[in-house]
């Protein structure tokens, strides 16, 4: 068996210690490696996908050894079908990322390529370091989902915080270092409370005989009913702030902003999900009694965040802090989809996690684009870009339909899912998240409307539309929307039987449909 | 009354990593006495070196011994040793600091002659001198030589002729500042002061002892421990004020007062020597002290230590947020380390033997080599230390403020650093010795120690160079191996610990 995991992990690695040494003087060629190894591991991601048997083990690609023996820690990877669709996101966004910010750290590389305007003094920033940990935050975010045993991914976990941190506070927009610290603290502190979880964990399985993080091993265990609330709100509150969930998501809109727009895009693609992951893996597997008890409590959690995000979403005048919110008010579906407990409302969240990756991240990057030609953030100082930039603007369109979940769109299907499968258990929850729906109709065509229609103004007459490169970063993901918008089969056949073993390890089944009018009555 | 007092049996095999060093420092003293002045200097370090190196080896030849000797007055088992290890390759790399002279001038950090008024033109004059008090070698060496004896001592008075030993040198070494001399001065006093007052309480401390036992050996406090209807009262005043000695030692609250002071006063090499070794030691103490002397009776005294140690973790944390100036940021956030690794101890299992053993050993080298760094940021009137002044380092010398960003992860406890394997350790020791609150607690103060360690890092990194900062020195291979070293260690250490953790349990046993 090909230990694709551990490969996966490394080439990243390799390429961003290949990076870092490439001399100062030639940052082009540290954009190519970062490019080329990027790609690689998008080939190596399928090559992968090709090989794993949706029908087969829960996890595949299994590789367990020895790493410390005296804390009882494995290094331990293997996917099931949720960790592998989420390794294949992380695989598509990186070589996109890289591609769509290939000037974003050196800014005059851009206008002596000869584009739009006078070149704007800006500080000088090391670009081999910008793609460095780019490169450094792939093999982490490929580690966090791989990882099965708890502490190796708690090491992700937490280590994956400090090259974005990194991202954030070198690269990012003028409020920077006020987003970076906000960032880490908040994960940080989180992190930390998990890390006492952990550690609780790990006392109580030996206290039944046999201390130990492999997550095979703990799920056959029953903890009591008090150490498993104590431990799952450890676990909980890391990952929902992580997601972010209400209130937990006072650091996203900051960060998101502030992010440059590669660093935004990974962020609420990807780390955001391992919060969301969470959940699915160890929040509900593990303490399956304090799951079921304290859903109703993240449930309206959940739908306060859909709401509340998507209210916020409209006062927003930053675009960056507006894509932001969006996301607030999507993360509480995905954590509705997950505290459901159907099949098709969890096969709907992990869904969603895919779509959301993609369809947010073509908006931070047409965002960013856009940024980068207006030089401002705020609605407020565009107006008939569309009348200049065609393409821009229908790039914009498309990501932005998608984000509101337009039919035809993957967002459709996944959001379509977790509103059927929450109805069957949480029918007021499910009724007010779809007004949600309609904030996010608000909130997307207002900005389109605001942004790409009316009159050109005088300032903006000359701007560029999209480049090839720009096309070329944005384009698989509109693609991959489209494709999954009308055939998610490949997506679901590898995640529902990854959501199946969930379900039963938390010992619940689906509502019979003739319970489905008695079905929030209904006591397990 | 008779008359034949038997002359104890001496093992030399298990005290020699001792001995070595004692008798490296008194050949020290002979050098300054006899050899020409222009010629010390390399004689010293050489001589310290090699002294330290030798007794490594001593420690290797006897890592199997397991012995009381001396009349039962010193204890060789797994836990000494392990300490005097780490305490001997520590002090090489403190003695390589010390010796460093090309950052400063041509003089190395201590001042050419102690006892001038600060300010004078003289003082001026000897600033900027290349001489330099060459006793602080010999003076190491003899606190070191102390160091290992602390936690060795099983015989109470022992252990205070050992704790005597140790800060004696330290007092004396933290008045030898080339620069900012009335500080350093005042860092000596306060230190001396200080110290003295809390020796005086331990020595009153174990006076009460030997009321209650009949002896200031430790195995025979915890016999007079398991018989009932001793005098209880003499056992936890005693053991309160023994107490107070040592965790002035160890710097917890409330007895932290003097760290900031001294930290900042100090020459730099000797606040590393000082945050690294002397801490290690006095845990060292610690541990023989309530594991083995009073082990049994750990129901007493584990309130009064949740107590400091919540004291010490909170107040480190908090305090250090405010702080401006690095040594002092480094001082409280090694007040709150105190506290992180007092879990450790309150765990009073082998695991948390094992676990503080291991969390002393990463902490020692990433101190060690954090303190170097500080060294080599300098201006025009010596290290810069203000916090304000290390803006936009990481732009000016990136490698220097990587290192520094490096370590202050380790410190916060970010995995993959030994600052986090270290913090495991001890946490999950202490969960499972039943202080999950305490390690609640150790968690949130760790988010809180993560905040200014953050703040460091945005201003090195996330802000402009000021004008006319400070220059980063380009360290000589002396104070390079220190930082190399101390790097090393907190890195591999941080990725694959189970040799180091091996070691440690393996240390773990103390005898009685």
């Amino acid at each position: 068996m090909t230990p694709w995991l551990t490969i996966l992990g490394i080439v990243p690695l390799v390429g961003a210690v290949a990076v870092g040494a490439t001399p100062r003087r030639s940052p082009l060629l540290a954009k190519q490696i970062a490019l080329v190894t990027s790609l690689v591991v998008l080939l190596l991601t399928l090559a992968m996908c090709v090989d794993f048997e949706p029908k087969g083990d829960r996890f595949q690609f299994v590789q367990k050894h020895d790493w410390i023996s005296s804390f009882g820690v494995q290094y331990a990877v293997g996917a099931d079908g949720i960790a592998l669709v989420l390794i294949a996101l992380v695989a598509v966004l990186v070589p996109v990322v890289i591609l769509a910010s290939w000037y974003d750290a050196d800014p005059e590389a851009e206008s002596s390529a000869g584009t739009d305007g006078p070149p704007v003094p800006e500080r000088k920033r090391s670009v081999k370091t910008f793609f460095a940990l780019l490169l450094v935050l792939e093999t982490m975010m490929i580690g966090v989902f791989a990882a099965t045993d708890v502490f190796l991914f708690y090491v992700f976990f937490e280590a994956m915080l400090i090259p974005m941190y990194f991202l954030i506070g070198s690269y990012g927009g003028p409020k920077r270092s006020y987003a970076a610290v906000k960032f880490l603290l908040y994960s940080l502190f989180g992190g930390l409370l998990m890390l006492a979880a952990v550690i609780g964990l790990y006392v109580a399985s030996a206290r039944q005989g046999l201390g130990t993080f492999e997550f095979d091993k703990l799920t056959q265990m029953e903890f009591s009913h008090s150490t498993q609330v104590l431990l799952f709100l450890g676990f909980f509150i890391a990952f929902a702030i992580k997601a972010p969930l209400f209130p937990f998501h006072t650091w996203l809109p900051d960060a998101g902003a502030e992010a440059p727009i590669g660093g935004a895009v990974l962020l609420v693609g990807v780390l955001d999900k391992v919060g969301t992951f969470g959940f699915l893996r160890y929040c509900l597997p593990l303490f399956p009694w304090a799951a079921r008890e304290l859903a109703p409590l993240v449930i309206t959690l959940c739908v306060i965040g859909i709401l509340y995000g998507a209210l916020l979403a409209m006062g927003q005048k930053d675009l960056k802090r507006l894509v932001s919110y969006t996301s607030v008010a999507h993360f509480g579906f995905i954590g509705l989809g997950c505290f459901a407990f159907t099949t098709q409302a969890q096969t709907g969240a992990v869904l969603y996690m895919v779509n959301h990756g993609l369809s947010t991240g073509a908006l931070f990057l047409v965002v960013g684009f856009l940024v980068v030609r207006g030089r401002s953030r705020l609605v407020g100082d565009y107006s008939g870009i569309g009348q200049v930039a065609p393409v821009l603007s229908g790039v914009f369109l498309v990501a932005g339909l998608s984000s509101l979940a337009l039919p035809g769109l993957s967002t459709f299907v996944s959001e379509f899912l977790v509103l059927v499968g929450t109805y069957q258990r949480y029918q007021v929850a499910a009724i007010l998240a779809t007004v949600g729906i309609i904030f996010a109709a608000l909130y997307i065509l207002l900005m389109y409307q605001r942004t790409m229609q009316g009159t050109l103004s005088a300032a903006h007459e000359k701007m560029r539309d999209l480049r090839l490169r720009e096309v070329l970063a944005v384009g698989p993901l509109l693609a991959l929307m489209i494709v999954f918008g009308f055939y998610p089969k490949p997506l679901t056949d590898i995640i529902t039987p990854a959501v199946t073993h969930t379900m039963e390890d938390l010992g619940v089944q689906d509502p019979a449909p003739s319970q489905l009018n008695t079905a929030t009555t209904e006591k397990r | 009354m008779p008359t034949d007092i038997q002359a104890p049996e001496i093992l030399y095999g298990p005290l020699s990593p001792m001995l070595i060093v004692f008798a490296a420092a008194c050949i020290g003293v002979l050098v300054e006495a006899l050899a020409p002045a222009a010629r010390r200097r390399g004689i010293q370090v050489v001589l310290a070196v090699g002294g330290l190196l030798a007794a490594l080896v001593a420690i290797i030849v006897q890592r199997g011994a397991r012995t009381l000797t001396a009349g039962d007055a010193i204890a060789v088992d797994g836990p000494t040793l392990f300490i005097q290890g780490v305490l001997v390759v520590l002090g090489v790399l403190s003695i390589l600091l010390l010796a460093e002279r090309g950052l400063d001038g041509s003089g190395g950090a201590v001042v050419a002659r102690a006892s001038t008024t600060p300010g004078s033109r003289e003082d001026m004059r000897l600033a900027d001198s290349d001489a330099m008090q060459s006793e602080v070698f010999p003076l190491a060496m003899f606190s070191l030589g102390g160091m290992m004896l602390f936690p060795a001592s099983n015989n109470l008075l022992l252990m205070f002729v050992a704790l005597e030993t140790l800060s004696f040198p330290l007092y004396l070494m933290a008045g030898l500042a080339r620069r900012r001399r009335l500080l350093s001065q005042e860092a000596a006093v306060k230190y001396f002061l200080l110290g003295a007052f809390a020796s005086a309480f331990f020595i009153y401390g174990v006076a009460l002892l030997y009321g209650y036992a009949g002896s200031v050996d430790a195995g025979k406090i915890f016999d007079a421990t398991g018989d009932v209807g001793s005098n209880d009262v003499l056992l936890y005043l005693g053991l309160a004020m023994l107490a107070v000695g040592l965790l002035f030692k160890i710097g917890a609250v409330p007895f932290q007062a003097w760290t900031p002071d001294v930290y900042q006063g100090s020459p730099t090499p000797v606040t590393a020597l000082m945050a690294a070794c002397t801490k290690i030691a006095a845990f060292g103490a610690v541990l023989r002290v309530f594991y083995v002397a009073v082990g049994r009776d750990q129901w007493d005294w584990r309130p009064m230590m949740w107590a400091i140690a919540i004291l010490t973790m909170v107040v480190g944390a908090i305090l250090a947020v405010t702080q401006t100036d690095v040594k002092r940021m480094l001082a409280y956030s090694s007040v709150a380390h105190t506290g992180f690794i007092l879990i450790g101890v309150i765990a009073v299992s082998k695991a948390g033997l094992s676990g503080t053993l291991f969390y002393l050993a990463t902490y020692g080298f990433t101190t060690m080599a954090a303190f170097a760094i500080v060294t080599l940021v300098r201006d025009s009137s010596g290290e810069a230390t203000h916090l304000a002044q290390w803006t936009g380092l990481g732009r000016r010398s990136p490698l220097v403020a990587g290192v520094f960003a490096f370590l202050l992860f380790a410190f916060a406890g970010i995995p993959l650093t030994s600052g986090f394997m270290a913090k495991f350790a001890v946490f999950q020791a202490g969960t499972a010795g039943g202080a999950g609150v305490l390690v609640v607690v150790g968690v949130v103060a760790s988010a809180v120690t993560a905040f200014f360690y953050a703040r460091v890092v945005v201003l090195m990194f996330f802000n402009e160079p000021a004008a006319d900062g400070p220059t980063v020195a380009i360290p000589s291979a002396l104070t390079a191996t220190t930082i190399a070293l101390g790097l090393a260690v907190t890195i591999v250490l941080g990725v694959y610990p189970q040799p180091m953790l091996d070691l440690a349990d393996q240390a773990a046993l103390f005898i009685r």
